[in-house]
């Protein structure tokens, strides 16, 4: 059953700019029609979130190909960044970031290390508990 | 698409031409919260997305779309703030 104020859970698992904008993108517009989204940061993405590196060069998914690549990296610059329009997003509406304990260990890192947009850390258990009111989404 | 012409006066107008997509409708959004009930908000974007999306939230937020005016390369959109 389609609920359209229910809450949207994205799961971001990749760190390249192209994922990263397409999911900062969704959780704004989900925000902006008033709907509560979770984020959960796994693997790559939790690396793209460090904050030595948040603004830096994260490449492109292989079928943007050069040509794709470079289109990315100049329209994801300054205001147009990911992590701009996910700050956004939290200002507009109900949006948490999570970044996964897992992936957290893998890196050895702690939140500390983190960029202030993750709210928290969570285990894979926590976020299933806060995903279960609405779909989830591997991007 | 509808066309029409507000004879009403904006309270604020934001150019936010050359934005990209969603960044007119957040602005929009910020806009309307920041100001008070009745304010008539103008919004002109060249962006495609706008179309779609500022007339949705408007929808769903329960505002009041007083109108579309398609420009030469861009739309105005008149936006009151119903509550």
């Amino acid at each position: 059953m389609m609920d359209s104020d229910g809450t949207l859970s994205l799961v971001l698992f990749s760190g390249t700019d192209d994922r990263l904008s397409a999911g900062a993108i969704l959780a704004a517009g989900a925000a902006a029609m008033g709907r509560p989204v979770n984020v959960f940061l796994q693997y790559w993405a939790v690396d793209a979130f460090r904050k030595d590196r948040v603004t830096a060069d994260h490449g492109a998914a292989p079928e943007a190909g050069v040509a794709g690549a470079k289109l990315i990296r100049e329209s994801t610059q300054g205001p147009r960044h990911w992590s701009e329009i996910l700050r956004q997003a939290k200002e507009l509406g109900d949006v948490k970031v999570h970044a996964c304990a897992l992936s957290m260990e893998l890196f050895g890192i702690t939140k500390d290390d983190l960029d202030p947009l993750v709210d928290d850390i969570e285990g894979v258990a926590s976020f299933m508990g806060d995903a279960s009111a609405g779909p989830i989404t591997f991007i | 698409m509808t066309v029409t012409t507000p004879q009403v006066q904006p309270t604020k107008c934001i150019d936010a031409r050359g934005m990209a997509c969603p960044g007119p409708l957040l602005t929009l959004i910020g806009a309307i919260r920041a100001g008070q009930v009745g304010d008539v908000i103008e919004v002109l974007s060249s962006d495609l997305g706008s179309k779609t999306d500022i007339p949705a939230w408007v929808a769903k937020a329960k505002q009041e779309l007083v109108g579309v005016v398609e420009e030469e390369g861009y739309a105005r959109f008149v936006v009151r703030k119903a509550k």
